[in-house]
Order: C-alpha cells, then sequence, then structure tokens
C-alpha cells in the first residue's frame, strides 16, 4: 500500500479513540483528561490532514473506494476545525450540567471519524459504513443529558428518522447498484444514462435520504425538536458538523455518480431549495425557542446552499462551500452568544430571555448585533457575501427564478432576525446574567465576531481555497 | 493623486465611531464624546472642502480614481468623483457635524452608540455616492439600513419599532431586485466597473427588465408614489437628527442613482420608461401636496413635502434636459439643506412642548422671534421662493420639463402653488395666530447651539439661491457629457 499516508489521519483518529476509550475507562476520575487528550488528538488529526492531503489533486486508494481530493481534504479540514471549537466551549455547559464525562468527548471524535470517511468516500458501501458510524454517535449524543425528558425525546425522534431516511439512502443505493452493477461512484456513473426509467426512483430515493440527513424542505420534521431537545453543544455540533459532511456527500452524488443524470436531479436540488428558503424563512418567523429558531433558520441557510448546488458548475459548488464555511462561523457566533446567556447555573433558550439585553450587556449584544444582521444577509458584514456568492453562481446559469425567489425569502427572512434585535435593543431589559464564562467561549466569540466583521476587507483569501475544487 | 482621499473620507467617520467605542459609556463622558464626533466629523467636512477646490471642474471624466483589487478577478474596489456626486459628498459631510451638534436635547440616553450610528451612518453615506463599482456601490446602500435601524428603533418616538421595520423591510425588499441586476450585469457584460460600462454599454433586450430591478430599489427609497408609505412613519418617529440624515441624504441616494446608474447605463430603457416616471412624479407632486395640507403633525407634513420635492427631482432628471438634471441635482442639494432645517426647527419646539401637533402652537412669533424668523426662511425655502435655493431648483427642473412635455410641466407647476399652501399654512398655523396654549408662554428661544445650526443652514440657502454659479459650474460638464452620452447610445442602438 504505497498511498497509506493519505488516510493517515483517519487511522490515527480510529487509533486515538480506541486508546482514549481504553484510557478512560481503567483510570478513574479521567474526565478532565479525556477531555484535553481529545481536543489535542483533533488538533494533531487537523495537522496531519493539512500536511499529506492538502496539496493533493486526486488520488483514489483501496480499489478506488476512497478519494482524496481538494474537496475532500477542505471539508474534513473545516469538520476537524469545527469539531475541536465544539469541544472547548462545551466544557463548561457540560460541568453545569454534570455530564462532563469520557464519552462526550469520545463520541464526538467517533462521528467526526464517520464523517471524515463520509467525505473520502467513492464507494456506496464505504459511505454507508461512514454515515452510520457518526449518526449512531450523534444519537447518543442527542440523549445526552439523559435524565431531562426533552433530551431522550430528541434522542429517539432522531433515531427513529434517521433509520428511516438511512433505509431509504439503502434502498436507493440497491437500486442504482441493480442498474450500473457496481458500487463504484466512477464506474457508476460511466454505466449509468438517463434512458432507464425505474432509476429515477434509485436517485429520488438517495436523494430523499440525503435531504434528511442535512435537513431540507419537506425532510426537516425532525430538526427543530431534535435542536430544541439536545443539549446546547450538542445542538451546535448538529447545526455544523453533519451538514458539513452531508454536504460533500450530497456533492459527490450529484456530481460523480449522477453526473450523467442532470435532467434527473437539477428539478429536484431546486425544489429542495426553494422549499428550504421560504419554509425556513417563514416558520421561524412564529418561533419563541432560541434553538427551534435556529433550527428553522439553518434550513433556510440550507436551501441557499443547495441552491449553489442546484447549478450544475464548479462556481455553483465552489459558492455552496464558500456559503456553508461563512454559515459555520456565524452559527459558532450565535451559539457562543447562547452559551452565554447563563444566571445562578441555569442556561436559558427562549428569545424573550434577551429582552433588553443591549442595557446589561453591550458588548454581548453588539456581538448578536453584527451575527443576525450577517445571517440576514446585509453587507458589509460576511453573511451577504456568501449570498452574493450564491447568487452569482446560479444567475451565471441564468436560473433568475431561483434566484429571485432566494432573495425575496432573505426579506421575510430579515424580519426574524430583524425581531430578535429589536428584542435586544429596543425592549425593557431584564435581570442581568454571569459575565464570568470561560476564556474559550469569549475567544470564539471574539474570534468568529471579528471574523464576520472584517470578511469584507480580506474576500479573496477563502475564495483563493475554494476555487481549487473542481469537481465537474 | 496618490493620497487615497476619497478613501480616507470614506474611513475617517469610522475610525472615529470605533474610538468613541473605546470610550467609557458613561453620562459623565458625554461632553469629551460629542467633541470627539463632532472633531471627526468637522474634519472629514474639511477634506471635503479640500476636495471640492482641489477638484477641476472642466473634466468631465471622473477624478480622484483608486482602483485596488478586492474579489479576485472578480470586483474591484472603485472609488472617484465628478461634478455631479462631489456635491453629495459635501452635502453629507455638511449635514452631519450640524446633526452631531443637534443632539444636545434630544437624545436623552447612550449618547456615545448614537453617534457612533451617525458617523458610521456617514461613512456608508459617503461610499454610496463615491462607489464607482456596481457591488461596492450596492454594498454601501444596503449597508446603512443597518445603522438607521438602529437609529430609528432605538432613539425614535412611540410607534418606533413599527416604523423601524417598516423602513428596513421596504428598502431591503426593493434593493434585491437591484442585486438580481446587478449580478446579471456581471454575466452579460463580464463588469461591474461603471466607468468601463458606461463605454461598453448593454445589450437593448436585457436593458427594460435591468432598469425595471434598478428602478424597484430607487424608487422606494426617493420614495415614488406609491411605494412612499415608509417615510412619513420613518419620518416621524426618527430622532430629529435621524430625520434630518433621513430627508437631507439618504433620500438623495435614489435620485444620484438613478442619475449614474438609470440614466448612464440604460439610456434605451429609459427613454422607454419615461412616461412611467413622469407620471408618478406628476402623482407624487399632486397627490402627496394634498395629504400634506390635510397634516396634523409638523413632521408628518415635511415628510409629504419632501416626497413631492423629490417627485420634482425624478421629473427634471428624466427629462433629459440639461436645465432639467442640473435642476434636478441642485434641488436635491437644496432640498437636503432645506428639509434638514425644517427638521431641525420642528425639533427644536418638540424638545421644549414635546408635541408635533399643529394645534399645540399658535402665535409663537411673539414669544421666540428668532425663532419666527428662521422657521420663516426656511419656509419659504420649501416653497421655492425667488432668492433661496429651492427656487432655482424648482425653476430649472420646469424648464426643462416645458421642452420636453408641456403637459407634465403645466401638471408640476400646480405643485408649486399646492407647496406654498401647505407651507405657509403650515407657517401661519405654528407661528401667527392667537396664543391659545398657556404652556407655550414658558418657552424660549433658540439657544447658542440651535441658532448655530440654523443659521449655518440659512447661509448656503441664501447664498445659492442669489448665486448659484458654484454649484452649476460644479456640475455643467458632467451633466452635459451625460447627456451626449446618453444621446450617443440611443443613437447607436
Amino acid at each position: 500500500m504505497e498511498n497509506l499516508n493519505l488516510i493517515l489521519p483517519e487511522i490515527f483518529i480510529s487509533l486515538s479513540i480506541m486508546f482514549l476509550l481504553v484510557l478512560g475507562v481503567f483510570k478513574k476520575d479521567s474526565s478532565k483528561l479525556v477531555f484535553n487528550l481529545s481536543l489535542f488528538v483533533i488538533l494533531i488529526t487537523t495537522i496531519i490532514t493539512i500536511n499529506e492531503t492538502f496539496s493533493v489533486n486526486r488520488i483514489t486508494l483501496f480499489n478506488q473506494s476512497v478519494v482524496i481530493d481538494h474537496l475532500s481534504s477542505f471539508m474534513k479540514i473545516i469538520t476537524l476545525i469545527c469539531g475541536f471549537l465544539v469541544l472547548i466551549i462545551s466544557s463548561s455547559y457540560l460541568k453545569t450540567f454534570k455530564l462532563f464525562n469520557i464519552e462526550y468527548p469520545i463520541l464526538i471524535l467517533s462521528s467526526i471519524l464517520g464523517m471524515m470517511v463520509m467525505i473520502s468516500s467513492n464507494d456506496l458501501i464505504v459511505f454507508y459504513m461512514g454515515l452510520e458510524l457518526q449518526s449512531l454517535a450523534l444519537y447518543v449524543l442527542a440523549t445526552y443529558n439523559r435524565d431531562q425528558l426533552k433530551s431522550s425525546e430528541a434522542g429517539l425522534k432522531y433515531f427513529v428518522l434517521s433509520a428511516l431516511s438511512s433505509g431509504l439512502l439503502l434502498y436507493g443505493c440497491s437500486l442504482v447498484y441493480g442498474f450500473s452493477g457496481s458500487t463504484n461512484f466512477d464506474l457508476i456513473s460511466n454505466q449509468l444514462n438517463s434512458n432507464e426509467y425505474v432509476l429515477t426512483f434509485g436517485i429520488v430515493f438517495i436523494l430523499v435520504g440525503l435531504a434528511f440527513k442535512i435537513s431540507a424542505v419537506p425532510f426537516h420534521m425532525w430538526a427543530p425538536d431534535v435542536y430544541e431537545g439536545s443539549p446546547t453543544t450538542v445542538t451546535l455540533f448538529f447545526t455544523m458538523v453533519p451538514k458539513i459532511a452531508a454536504l460533500t456527500v450530497f456533492i459527490r452524488f450529484l456530481y460523480v455518480p449522477f453526473s450523467n443524470l442532470l435532467d434527473q436531479w437539477q428539478m429536484i436540488v431546486v425544489f429542495l431549495s426553494i422549499a428550504s428558503m421560504l419554509f425556513g424563512a417563514i416558520a421561524a418567523i412564529g418561533q419563541t425557542n432560541i434553538k427551534r429558531l435556529i433550527a428553522y433558520s439553518s434550513i433556510g441557510h440550507i436551501g441557499y446552499t443547495l441552491a449553489g448546488l442546484a447549478t450544475a458548475s464548479n462556481e455553483g459548488i465552489q459558492s455552496s462551500i464558500t456559503y456553508i464555511s461563512i454559515y459555520v462561523v456565524m452559527n459558532l457566533a450565535l451559539f457562543s452568544c447562547l452559551l452565554m446567556l447563563k444566571r445562578n447555573n441555569q442556561y436559558y433558550e427562549d428569545i424573550d430571555d434577551l429582552s433588553g439585553l443591549s442595557k446589561n450587556h453591550p458588548l454581548l449584544s453588539l456581538c448578536l448585533l453584527a451575527i443576525l444582521f450577517s445571517l440576514a444577509g446585509i453587507p458589509p458584514l460576511a453573511g451577504f457575501f456568501a449570498k452574493f456568492y450564491i447568487f452569482t453562481a446560479v444567475l451565471e446559469q441564468s436560473m433568475y427564478f431561483l434566484a429571485i425567489v432566494g432573495l425575496l425569502s432573505t426579506v421575510v427572512a430579515a424580519f426574524y432576525y430583524l425581531r430578535i434585535i429589536k428584542i435586544i435593543y429596543f425592549d425593557k431589559e431584564k435581570e442581568k446574567y454571569d459575565d464570568d464564562h470561560s476564556l474559550w467561549l469569549k475567544f470564539s466569540l471574539t474570534l468568529s465576531t471579528i471574523l464576520i466583521l472584517l470578511y469584507f476587507a480580506f474576500p479573496s483569501q477563502l475564495i483563493e481555497v475554494v476555487s481549487r475544487i473542481n469537481i465537474i | 493623486m496618490n493620497f487615497p482621499i476619497l478613501s480616507s473620507l470614506i474611513l475617517l467617520p469610522t475610525i472615529g465611531a470605533l474610538f468613541l467605542f473605546f470610550t467609557k459609556n458613561k453620562d459623565g463622558n458625554n461632553l469629551t464624546v460629542k467633541y470627539v464626533a463632532l472633531f471627526t466629523s468637522v474634519v472629514n467636512f474639511l477634506i471635503s472642502i479640500y476636495l471640492w477646490i482641489s477638484f477641476d471642474q472642466s473634466i468631465s471624466s471622473f477624478q480622484f480614481i483608486e482602483d485596488k483589487k478586492w474579489i479576485e478577478g472578480f470586483i474591484n474596489y472603485k472609488v472617484g468623483v465628478d461634478g455631479i456626486s462631489i456635491l453629495f459628498i459635501i452635502l453629507t459631510t455638511f449635514i452631519t457635524p450640524l446633526c452631531i451638534i443637534s443632539v444636545n436635547n434630544s437624545i436623552k440616553n447612550r449618547l456615545r452608540d448614537f453617534l457612533i450610528a451617525i458617523l458610521i451612518m456617514e461613512s456608508f453615506m459617503i461610499g454610496v455616492f463615491c462607489a464607482l463599482d456596481l457591488v461596492v456601490f450596492y454594498l454601501f446602500f444596503e449597508a446603512g439600513l443597518i445603522p438607521m435601524f438602529l437609529i430609528i428603533g432605538i432613539w425614535g418616538g412611540a410607534r418606533r419599532v413599527y416604523s423601524a421595520f417598516k423602513f428596513f423591510l421596504y428598502t431591503l425588499l426593493g434593493s434585491v431586485l437591484m442585486l438580481v441586476a446587478i449580478i446579471s450585469i456581471y454575466w452579460i457584460t463580464g463588469t461591474t466597473d461603471v466607468v468601463q460600462l458606461y463605454e461598453i454599454g448593454i445589450d437593448v433586450k436585457y436593458q427594460n427588465l435591468l432598469w425595471l430591478a434598478f428602478f424597484s430599489s430607487f424608487a422606494v427609497k426617493t420614495p415614488m408614489w406609491p411605494v412612499h408609505t415608509w417615510l412619513p412613519d420613518a419620518h416621524v418617529e426618527a430622532p430629529t437628527a435621524g430625520s434630518v440624515l433621513l430627508a437631507a441624504i439618504l433620500l438623495k441616494m435614489a435620485g444620484y442613482g438613478f442619475i449614474r446608474f438609470s440614466l448612464g447605463l440604460f439610456p434605451v430603457a429609459s427613454e422607454i420608461f419615461t412616461p412611467l416616471i413622469y407620471a408618478l412624479s406628476v402623482i407624487a407632486i399632486i397627490f402627496t401636496s394634498l395629504i400634506a395640507l390635510m397634516q396634523e403633525d409638523m413632521k408628518k407634513l415635511i415628510a409629504y413635502s419632501s416626497v413631492a420635492h423629490m417627485g420634482f427631482v425624478t421629473l427634471g432628471i428624466f427629462t433629459l434636459q440639461q436645465q432639467g438634471i442640473e435642476g434636478s441635482i441642485i434641488q436635491m442639494i437644496s432640498h437636503g439643506l432645506v428639509s434638514a432645517a425644517l427638521f431641525l426647527t420642528v425639533g427644536v419646539i418638540y424638545d421644549r412642548m414635546h408635541s408635533r401637533l399643529i394645534s399645540t402652537y399658535g402665535g409663537l412669533v411673539s414669544i421666540i422671534p428668532k425663532y419666527s424668523i428662521l422657521f420663516m426662511l426656511f419656509a419659504l425655502a420649501s416653497l421655492g421662493l425667488p432668492g433661496t435655493s429651492g427656487f432655482i431648483g424648482e425653476f430649472l427642473i420646469l424648464m426643462g420639463a416645458f421642452k420636453d412635455n408641456f403637459l407634465v410641466a403645466v401638471l408640476a407647476s400646480l405643485g408649486v402653488i399646492l407647496g406654498a399652501a401647505y407651507m405657509l399654512w403650515l407657517y401661519k398655523r405654528v407661528v401667527f395666530g392667537k396664543l391659545i396654549n398657556e404652556d407655550l408662554k414658558k418657552i424660549l428661544d433658540l439657544n447658542r447651539s440651535e441658532y448655530f445650526i440654523l443659521s449655518c443652514l440659512a447661509a448656503p440657502i441664501l447664498f445659492f439661491g442669489f448665486y448659484p454659479d458654484p454649484l452649476i459650474n460644479t456640475i455643467e460638464v458632467s451633466v452635459k457629457d451625460l447627456i451626449n452620452m446618453y444621446s450617443i447610445n440611443l443613437a447607436s442602438k
């Protein structure tokens, strides 16, 4: 095996998981040690990934079942960085709920491993393996606060619906395998042509399964409940990391095995995109819980990402990847703020709890202001550029309807973001929240807010990295 | 020019705002905070005056151009000024310090944040008038929504939330279509650089839709009838300084946009849609003047008069006559000064009586004579009395209109009469008449800072009323060039 170094990150992370598991079981009171070691593991994995795969153009391994290219290395790096940030800002939240156990970091690590396998997969079986590994870890994470009814409910809901979608995916995979005679993406791509009528069912099943995973409308029903019920840090993880992985797989499915079937899937993706953008914007208006609101807003944002994918062009894919990268930063910032709403060891999650925040916490409110306007896509904040790239790509393909619906839904979405800003800035103040936040929380909020505010000054750097991703 | 003078004009207020951000937010600090903000904006005003002096009036092309790579291979950060935009920049830098001085009485809480919002707003507004790239223009155009939303929402009156939302969502809805148009222009021509686009021109078959998309944004911002309804709400609820910025500068962005983009980029479509603009402008002039007559709230009355005046502006722009466009630009500058002054005069008595209703007042002339004189001057300037800047603008616009379309000009002239009617009636009801309200007897005449602000505004109104040459000389060559380019483009298509 000459190219084993390319999957060194996966090998390293899986060995570390086993080691940490053994360490955690045999050493007493080792949760802090395991926690810190996992951070260290993610850091090293990131470095290995950057070192070994960042400059690789495209190499396939293991009989072409694993692919290392710019897409996979970029997405893996984002996944790892997000995982790292989620871990470091989780600790104080977990300690408050007495959940600071060894399982948490290990589950996060295993799901990251699963996602890395998914991201690199070039084969239906490898893909499914990665998907199940990450899903199983996520089911447990959703129920992590098992003393709370809502958390258990969230986990169960997530398990049932996710298992259903995995079933649909598998069914689709078997149909595709039946028609192409292969599980390898490249071979499928050569075998498939649009004449096969029943094949459309295979594509639809696979897309439906993937749409479940990224919570695109109309397969989004699980998201608000799961997001609301799960512990906040897990919700943060849900809104960022699995979406990155699932999106990568989405891109790969559309543009490698189904690349010849553009006519069949383009309409589906456009529909998913428009439905998600509109529904995400409209349904968020009535929400009172911040986590539910974030769930709907993330549905809307997935809609924009899908709009980029629907274009069937390299620019479109790149704009989607840029979008999700910027979205992840905004999301991290938003959750960091949410984790700061703590008073007497209790976290507050209702929108009304933000009332008049600007009087007592001017800095925190200013950050929220920037984040929310950025999420609404108002220039000169980062969120505007994310949308700008998407619509540039969409309009390049002359998809005017998609662009206009998308932009109109940003106006609707602006309404509920403005509503939160109104509550923060225009309403009467409530009691003060605690100020003693962990250093990491402050760090991640400051860093992400600065990125959002100053992105307009250095827009080229991200574009440069992303523009190396050429799938078509 | 090596020194990036335009970028420093744009950046300086933001730097001042940053500086304020790091000062402690205490009540004792209010004076320091105010001086810092005032200093920043005055320096900016001086820079812009320097810009005007060193500006070469005989050249029609853009000057002080800065062109830097921004988004690699896609968009350049390009700014520059010509005779048209430079006046708006000076208007912006002139009005902002006056706004900052005026906050004395009206803003009680969170003064520091208010001044930060005003300074950032100034940056964005200057950016709009400098931008020579469509994307850069859009960026500044939209970014201005954020500070204005906060100014109305935090420091506004009783119905501030409703007004702030209405303002934000109306404008955003108009603007997103412009964004679609801008990106489409990029894919049609391969550039968003305005100077290059002037040379290349845009294919006729796209022009109508693109024009409409730009129109949707500018019409809301102008505001033209029937999408003007956000303006009275926003004006009434905004604090005085906010109303002043809104009326004096924000509304001018759209008029500027019409001249720079609608005429410059889409001559064929502009020709086609001129009747539409004429119709809407005439409706705006007559209809909103009639509405203004019926208002009980002074701020609302002035807001409706703004809509009517902006109707004159759009009318003048689309006459496509030298006089018409020059008149529109002068009308915009003049309206910027006059409406700012009127909102400030209303603000003065509002601060004392906390009522904007006309019926509260009456007989002010015997109690506060200084105030009454200045108010009269501004009221007369608003209705376009010869000798004030308002006259020059309206006169030139009507002259242009008579050349182009007799009927429209006659109808628009009716607006002048109505304008005189509502302004004089307002003045009569507030200043003359019997002193009925006992509380009024206690109110004081203008204090020193108010006197200073209002005289600062009165001076240019009178000066340009008698001697408009500095304005006309500045814009003449650029307007001539614009019309030339327009007719050449029209002939070649």
